[in-house]
């Protein structure tokens, strides 16, 4: 019913404009969706066409309507369109989803601007658009079958909604509100309750678990203490506030003290016992190995600029720029909403980065995906999603985040383990350059001074996200919340970050810090560290609806917000171009040195909390470790006839395949400073080991960035998992000619919880894991000198419902980052010529534990590659410095699938056929030559005219010749079984290709 | 001595290859500036200072409703006759990638009768997705595009997830190809027509079209990034071909320097 008011929605009328593509025209978005249905779902159906709803809200003549559905909405190419009629026709069943009330619609919010400039007036405050999506289907389906395509496919019901109607229902209601306005009608009341702590034990706990607090015993015990304190109580009565605390406060403590912010259990003290009963005690694994490394690296490299305190970790790129780098991961939001937890996810490192120093530009993305297999096909459990479509809604959601904001995807990886059905792993990382001095000041200092403004920026504030911190603190259970789920606005986003690099360099603010997990009370409570305190105004924050508990816009996690502090001087300065960019912009409060941080509400204080218990009260955390090694077992010796067959099926494996389909899919070239790309040699397909950027044009210098990751040998000792993820980073740098001693790096770890208690028995176990691999980290970065310049952990992931338990396997992610002096001398993995000599650069071992080859035979394997790290490290300054001097063609990381997948990918990528003898490989059996996972191996190939000088700059090191490329396309390999075996190049390259095409 | 020419790049709303369009065209002798839409709208006056408008790649309003059109609308609304006394003056613009799907659907492209009229668009590829990838160009031969003079073949990257080109009908097409304002066609690495065939055409455009301009040849659209490769280091393939410094991108921003300063 046209212009009919909908309940609640006063009397602003209704109407709806519906778009599709012209009937004898192809609609690829509909022929997606139905291979999409067919693909996961195995229904088949004749055919989607897809139908663009507008759902207009606003008070809009008849003119303005048919207007804006001509000049706005249609594509008069292409397209038809109608107003308050039904546009489908010839199809049996329609489905139409939207969003949520409350959820972010960024195609609503862009067709009301769009509006805005055709009909030449801006809509009102309670004007609004929504955007559905309506799927005409035919053939083949019946409700029912519509209705698990909708559920299971076509929308999340945790963010939308949907409706199914035949051709026949839809036509008695005229296709008109089929969904209803979506519309935020749940209120909270703006009244703020005192909760009385005074209670026993366990009614404290039950207040922490109701709440979604995630506060333990102990830390319960200290904010009861806390509250019975005499100043406290004293201060507190003077100000006009109860003795017991309020729910913000409350609430504010929780996500303070909260795992994911304060990282408790890299703080804790632990008590580890190794595998002889002896016993030591680590006072936090952070300053103990993590900040460590850096101190002691940080004395042999000058070029440390900002770590750890910031945003992002600082270091010099030359003379007139920094680089800043950080990643971070967003697990738990894509469990549940795989596309706007990973959006959530890029944005939110993004911003990371526009908050370190006065503001970095971001010029480069990195993305690492963890996920269990995409062709699982046992039963999903409660709650979970199918890995294909976690898969999917991930690469979409970091794809548009990406691509939306002008930032370059420069490296990434997918990697697979049956664990991640529990919980995808998603680590989002992002670079940015910043002039090194602004305004004559050094970039990377900023401090708010008191008096100076809070003005937040950006986006407005929302339920989204309330309880985030809390709830990434959790293992996924029945009770997480909706709520956590937000999706992100790269635009609106972009926009605040032009805005905010405008600004920055007019010297308009003096602290900036990104929004993130805790919302206002996370950066206005950091920022106010630097001034000793801080009055907030909560009622003058924007908000996108009405009813928002002043706790909740404390707390709520609404993307695409920075907050800053702002000298009185610039304040309209500031405002002013912020309006004049379109950018939402508020006056919030001020940073004092009181040394509290003071809320109001509509003038009333409402909370006040102690800035030293807020930052210094949590009580440290005491664990225990245990390391119990796996039972020693003898390794699997397998002896094949079919070498070739096997190296296919290596290449063919999961882990090892190309995800070329997903990478094009990412603007890679955004900024115009690319060097080496993702996808390299003769056809652009091979795959790159690291990626190089010259971000300041006319300049030769660049960055190259890479990553390790080896989950895969967590359950044989996650120490070695350490040693593998730091090696792999730092050879895919020195793969393309980066140098030790220029390398930063990041460390982003993902464990299962590894708290002992009854819903996790083995947790000293896993906790002496965490000891391990922290003991690795820093054992390897001191031998390399990489400083960890920034690190994140996120420590709960684990599903448990009902009496499945999952946990991931512990999972450390090492993103490095090299200066490179001369960008025009690093070499690309492809052979180039035939007739240059094929090397093997470092040692194999029988090391088949872990491996691709055993894990294709559903085999673990014992010996787990180690490193040597002084062997390493001299093997990597020989090479790095061989490159530099022009003497290697290609370089190839040698790493999943082991030598065999190296020189086949460095083979068919340029083109030209190999030659190999195995027996140089120095090993007995073929098996382990090929496939043997051993670290800190290359494939190198050099010109015939070069060897000699190449061997001389090798010499010490352990390498071999191995054969030459040939004019052929076979790939030919010569076995300790005395024959010859081969394969063409086309047969390997379309093994490697096969399994995640698309 | 030829006069010093000047560029307004615009920025803002998800415009997001403003750097390296501005760096572009100043390796290209120009003197170039980023400026804010908003700051053009408040002062159209402000044109008369440059010689060339670039409305360069990106996502404006997050292609949101369909790619360009919010920002089309926004600029026919509240700039189109500025835009036109600008076309008018004997000056240039260009449009790259979402600049192009912006100046199509505007109607400023390819502007047969002098009026704000779609005559083309640019929409979904044939795959359904957005892809990165590097594609060959052959220059039509016939074409009197300012931008294109002298160019024959070249390799640029495409970014977009929309960019198959559609005329209106036929005629529209024997328009384009008759009055030589189709400037570019996607080709294969061999130099043979692509005939719609992906990935030599990449997006299933028809007529294998990458690239259009006006009846003037001063105004030019084109879904490749020019201005993604003016470095021998940004071509995929620079570590194994002996290639020139100069990446061929480049060209097209001279072309239009050496057309400002000479008219």
């Amino acid at each position: 019913m046209p212009n009919t008011a909908t309940p609640g929605a006063k009397t602003i009328p209704v109407h709806r404009i519906e778009v599709g593509m012209k009937p004898d025209l192809p609609d690829p978005t509909g022929s997606g969706a139905r291979a999409r249905i067919a693909e996961d779902l195995g229904v088949h159906v004749n055919d989607v066409r897809v139908i663009d709803v507008y759902t207009i809200h606003a008070d809009l003549s008849r003119e303005e309507l048919d207007l804006v559905r001509r000049e706005l909405f249609t594509d008069p190419i292409i397209q038809n369109s109608a107003l308050d009629t039904m546009l489908a026709s010839d199809f049996d069943f329609a489905v139409e989803v939207g969003f949520r009330p409350g959820v972010t619609d960024n195609i609503g919010k862009s067709s009301a601007e769009g509006i805005a400039d055709t009909i030449g007036r801006s809509l009102t405050e309670d004007e609004a658009v929504y955007k559905s999506t309506l799927y005409a289907i035919r053939g083949g389906v019946s409700a029912d079958t519509c209705e698990h395509i909708a559920r299971d496919l076509l929308a999340n019901g945790l963010i939308q909604r949907w409706v199914v109607k035949s051709a026949a229902e839809l036509k008695s209601v005229d296709g008109y509100g089929l969904l209803g306005l979506p519309l935020v009608t749940d209120r909270s009341s703006a009244e703020v309750r005192t909760i009385n702590l005074n209670i026993s034990d366990d009614a404290l706990m039950t207040i922490s678990r109701d709440g979604m607090l995630a506060l333990d015993f102990g830390e319960m015990k200290a904010i009861q203490a806390h509250y019975r304190d005499a100043s406290i109580a004293q201060w507190r009565k003077q100000a006009g506030l109860p003795a017991q605390p309020n729910d913000i406060e409350l609430e504010i403590l929780a996500q303070t003290w909260s795992e994911h912010c304060k990282h408790k259990i890299f703080n804790a003290v632990i008590e580890y016992t190794d595998e002889t009963g002896k016993t030591r005690t680590i006072d936090s694994l952070f300053k103990t190995y993590v900040k460590a490394t850096t101190d002691e690296v940080g004395k042999r490299v000058d070029w440390l600029v900002s770590v750890f305190h910031d945003n992002a970790g600082i270091i010099k790129f030359d003379e007139n720029w920094n680089f800043a780098l950080k990643a971070e991961t967003h697990n738990s939001p894509s469990a549940l909403d795989p596309y706007g937890g990973a959006i959530t996810g890029i944005v939110g490192v993004n911003r990371d980065v526009l908050g370190a120093g006065l503001g970095c530009r971001c010029i480069f993305n990195t993305d690492v995906f963890c996920f269990a297999t995409p062709f699982f096909d046992g039963d999903i459990p409660a709650r979970l999603m199918h890995p294909r479509r976690v898969l999917r809604g991930v690469h979409q959601g970091v794809k548009d985040g990406g691509n939306q904001s002008g930032i370059p995807d420069l490296n990434g990886a997918i990697v697979f383990h049956d664990r991640f059905l529990g919980k995808p792993l998603v680590f989002c990382g992002t670079g940015g350059l910043i002039p090194a001095t602004i305004n004559g000041k050094p970039s990377h200092e900023k401090c708010a001074k008191p008096g100076d403004l809070i003005v937040m920026c950006g986006g407005r504030i929302g339920k989204d996200g309330i309880h985030g911190a809390t709830f990434s603190s959790e293992e996924l259970h029945e009770g997480s919340p909706a709520t956590a789920v937000q999706i992100g606005d790269a635009i609106t986003q972009k926009k605040m970050a032009d805005f905010l690099l405008e600004a920055r360099d007019l010297g308009l603010f003096s602290n900036i810090t990104d929004n993130g997990a805790g919302g206002l009370s996370s950066s206005i409570g950091e920022m106010a560290k630097g001034s000793g305190g801080a009055v907030v105004h909560l009622d003058r924050a924007p908000l996108k609806y009405p009813g928002l508990a002043p706790w909740e816009i404390f707390l709520s996690e609404a993307q695409e917000r920075m907050t800053l502090g702002v000298p009185p001087a610039k304040k309209e300065a500031f405002l002013d171009l912020a309006r004049r960019r379109e950018v939402e912009a508020t006056v919030l409060g001020e940073f004092t040195n009181s040394g509290r941080l003071e809320c109001f509400y509509e003038d009333k204080l409402i909370g006040a909390l102690d800035m030293h218990f807020l930052h210094d009260g949590v009580p440290k955390m005491h664990l225990q470790a245990k390391w119990t090694p796996p039972t020693p077992k003898s390794e699997i010796t397998i002896q094949t006839s079919d070498l070739m067959g096997d190296l296919k099926a290596v290449l063919g494996s999961l882990n090892v395949c190309s995800k070329e389909p997903f990478v094009r899919m990412y603007d890679h070239e955004v900024l115009a400073q690319s060097v080496l790309k993702q996808f390299q040699g003769v056809n652009h397909d091979g795959p790159g080991d690291a990626g190089v950027i010259r971000p300041v044009p006319g300049s030769k210098r660049g960055i190259a960035v890479a990553c390790g990751i080896t989950p895969k040998y967590s359950d044989l000792d996650a120490y070695w998992m350490m040693a593998s993820s730091v090696d792999e980073a730092v050879r895919n740098l020195v793969a393309v000619g980066a140098r030790i001693s220029t390398i930063a790096g990041l460390d982003n770890f993902c464990w299962p919880d590894p708290v002992k208690s009854d819903k996790t028995p083995d947790g000293d176990y896993k906790l002496a894991q965490l000891v391990r691999c922290c003991e690795a980290l820093y054992d390897f970065c001191t031998a390399y000198d990489i400083p960890l310049i920034s690190g994140k952990d996120s420590m709960k992931n684990d599903y448990k419902i009902g009496d499945t338990k999952i946990s991931i396997p512990p999972t450390v992610l090492f993103t490095a980052a090299a200066i490179i002096d001369d960008v025009t001398k690093v070499v690309s993995m492809d052979v180039k010529r035939a007739g240059d000599a094929v090397y093997v650069i470092g040692e194999t071992h029988n090391e088949m534990g872990g491996s691709e080859y055993l894990a294709l035979r559903g085999e673990l394997g014992a010996n787990v590659p180690k490193v040597d790290a002084k062997k390493a490290r001299a093997l990597y300054e020989k090479l790095s410095a061989a490159i530099a001097s022009g003497l290697v063609a290609s370089c190839h990381d040698c790493s999943d699938g082991g030598l065999g997948v190296a020189l086949a990918e460095s083979a068919f990528s340029g083109g030209f056929g190999m030659e190999i003898e195995l027996h140089g490989v120095g090993v007995e059996n073929d098996v382990v030559a090929l496939f043997s996972e051993s670290q800190s191996r290359f494939v190198v190939t050099v010109a015939a005219d070069n060897t000699d000088a190449f061997e001389a700059a090798m010499s010490g090191a352990a390498f071999a010749r191995l054969g030459t490329t040939t004019q052929s396309d076979l790939f030919k390999v010569h076995g300790g079984d005395g024959k010859w075996h081969e394969a063409r190049l086309g047969e390997l390259k379309a093994a490697w290709q096969r399994t995640l095409s698309l | 001595m030829a006069k010093k020419v000047r560029a307004l790049v615009l920025t803002g709303y998800g415009i997001n290859c403003d750097y390296e369009t501005a760096d572009a065209f100043s390796r290209a002798g120009a003197e170039s500036a980023r400026v804010h839409l908003n700051d053009v709208i408040a002062n159209p006056a402000m044109l008369k200072d440059y010689q060339i408008l670039a409305v360069p790649g990106g996502f404006s309003f997050g292609d949101d409703v369909a790619s360009g059109k919010i920002l089309a609308n926004r600029l026919r609304y509240k700039l189109g006759d500025a835009l036109k006394q600008f076309v008018a003056d004997g000056k240039l613009v260009i449009g790259i990638c979402n600049g192009f799907q912006v100046l199509v659907k505007m109607g400023m492209l390819p502007m047969l009768d002098g009026d704000f009229q779609q005559e083309v668009t640019l929409t979904h590829n044939d795959s359904g997705r957005f892809e990165d990838r590097w594609v060959n160009l052959q220059a039509t031969k016939d074409t009197h595009c300012v931008w294109v003079k002298g160019l024959d073949r070249l390799e640029l990257p495409i970014r977009h997830g929309e960019g198959k080109f559609i005329p209106r009908d036929v005629s529209v097409l024997d328009t384009l190809r008759n009055k030589g304002m189709i400037a570019l066609r996607y080709c294969r690495a061999d130099g043979n027509a692509a005939q719609g065939q992906f990935p030599a055409n990449p997006n299933g455009s028809i007529d294998d079209v990458a690239g259009i301009c006006d009846t003037t040849g001063r105004v030019f659209g084109l879904m490749p990034h020019p201005e993604a490769h003016t470095e021998r280091t940004h071509h995929p393939r620079w570590t194994r071909e002996d290639r020139p410094e100069e990446g061929i991108g480049l060209r097209v921003f001279r072309n239009a320097v050496e057309y400002a300063a000479s008219n």
